[in-house]
């Protein structure tokens, strides 16, 4: 019982349909000895903080086609940060524009992944961020 | 005050985060969320537990969110009474033995249920817990019944025959079927059935419903319908376990089935079972935690290495499990055991 088992809830804000990603990642985590709590489809920002507090996630995963992801995060991030979970690790997964990349930093996002990372990579991101070790400790 | 009293405290308050927390920290067995637990038991043993069990893609998970959600559009009698009930639902999913890890998707069937303060949905892994829940969720109910919601809804992992444990943990228990689903044998067949108060045929508009309905029937009748458990004390009004017929996707069928678990619970109360099968749980509780406690006790006090020893030995057929547990609690081996052992492996070999 040193570490607790990491908790990760995969969601998928905004009306795109596509969650094949979104099931891949699901999986990938749950491989590496994650528990996944997979929300489905069209999820608000409001449903998706609800289901991080009830759950008490470390980490939230948001995965986005639809291009609304500088609408949708910034809204998140308030709502986790109004109900005491400031500390919750965000990532985004999709399709994001590169001049997009610093201001989702900005506002937390502890990385984005796009298509072709590899989900082996993904899950030890996750598990750094985390354990809190420093990305550059990566072996 | 002391960290696990503020957290009490918080619970008592109805904060929301900090119940998310404690519910955390009970699910990892730390310390902290066992002394808060300490605290709040004296609040607990007031809600309504109602067990929702039954085969992988019966459609547990969307019932449950049909269940909450008509649960919630009405005032019950005898459920707090002057406003809907507030309801829980501690949702259940394997644990993938292989990697430690799990997915936990009942939430994709309860979007419904977002936005309403008055429901609280938790998805647990197994975490190694064989029976269809996880070893702690009998002390996550217990959290959420002091926290104050006055039904819960444990739904457990998709079941086969053997996973038995919710009775013994819920009120209610509602086993769930849906058309197509084996034969009269594995009707009659011992376990899940057995647990049954109520028994819900769902997808009950597909071809094949009337059917499993009517092969429920007679494995009820072929037992004399005699009802749960609990209920061979033998008094004198029996519970005939019902069979309803609900589409949980439409919620067709659903407003009959809450009303015929509150009828269950009804009749709980007035057969003095209530009190019954709450003692039950509290000691079934009582005995899984001993069992651990004891368990990991010994295994702390262990030298080094004795215990992967032990199991070699058996492993090589040196010892029978028994002679061996027999030789690590220290007691007087059975007499002539381990002799008898040597002889019949001598005996073996020749």
């Amino acid at each position: 019982m040193s570490q607790p088992t990491i908790r990760v809830l995969i969601a998928k804000p905004g009306l795109d349909g596509h969650d094949r990603g979104a099931k891949v990642i699901a999986r990938a985590l749950r491989d590496a000895g994650m528990e996944v709590i997979y929300t489905g489809l069209r999820q608000t920002p409001e449903m998706i903080a609800e289901a991080a507090l009830q759950e008490d996630v470390h980490v939230v995963g948001l995965s986005i086609l639809s291009g609304a992801h500088m609408t949708l995060v910034p809204r998140l991030v308030e709502l986790l940060r109004a109900q005491g979970q400031g500390q919750v690790h965000l990532f985004v997964g999709g399709i994001i524009p590169d001049e997009d990349l610093p201001k989702l930093k900005a506002l937390g996002v502890e990385d984005v992944f796009g298509p072709g990372a590899s989900t082996q990579t993904i899950a030890a991101r996750v598990r750094q961020a985390v354990e809190g070790r420093a990305q550059s400790s990566a072996p | 005050m002391s960290d696990h009293a503020v957290l009490a405290q918080a619970v008592r308050e109805g904060q929301r985060l900090a119940l998310a927390r404690l519910l955390s920290l009970i699910e990892n067995e730390q310390p902290q969320g066992e002394a808060a637990l300490a605290e709040l038991y004296p609040l607990t043993g007031r809600a309504y537990i109602v067990g929702v069990t039954g085969a992988p893609g019966t459609g547990k998970s969307s019932l449950v969110n049909e269940l909450a959600k008509t649960l919630r559009a009405k005032i019950y009698p005898g459920l707090h009474g002057s406003r809907p009930p507030a309801v829980a639902i501690v949702a259940v999913d394997p644990t993938s033995p292989f990697s430690g890890g799990a997915i936990l998707g009942d939430r994709i069937r309860m979007r419904d249920l977002a936005g309403d303060t008055g429901v609280f949905v938790r998805s647990m892994a197994s975490r190694g817990s064989l029976g269809g829940l996880a070893h702690t969720t009998s002390s996550v109910a217990d959290a959420l019944d002091a926290a104050g919601f006055e039904v819960i809804l444990i739904e457990t992992v998709g079941a086969g025959q053997a996973e038995v444990d919710i009775a013994h943990h819920a009120h209610t228990t509602l086993v769930i079927e849906s058309p197509g689903m084996g034969d009269d044998i594995q009707a009659i067949k011992a376990g899940i059935l057995e647990i049954a108060d109520l028994l819900v045929v769902n997808k009950a508009d597909l071809p094949g419903a009337e059917n499993a309905v009517r092969v429920l029937r007679a494995a009820l009748d072929l037992g004399g319908n005699a009802g749960g458990p609990a209920a061979s004390g033998g008094t004198e009004a029996r519970w005939q376990v019902p069979i309803l017929q609900t589409v949980a996707t439409t919620g067709q069928g659903v407003e009959p089935l809450v009303e015929a678990v509150l009828h269950h619970r009804d009749y709980l109360q007035a057969s003095g079972q209530w009190r019954e099968r709450g003692q039950q749980r509290v000691a079934a509780a009582l005995d899984a935690r001993l069992r651990d406690r004891l368990a990991q006790r010994w295994h702390a006090a262990q030298p080094d290495g004795r215990y992967p020893e032990m199991v070699a030995r058996v492993v090589r057929r040196e010892l029978s499990p028994a002679a061996a547990v027999q030789e690590m609690l220290g007691d007087e081996p059975a007499p002539d055991s381990a002799a008898s052992h040597q002889a019949a492996r001598a005996g073996v070999r020749r």
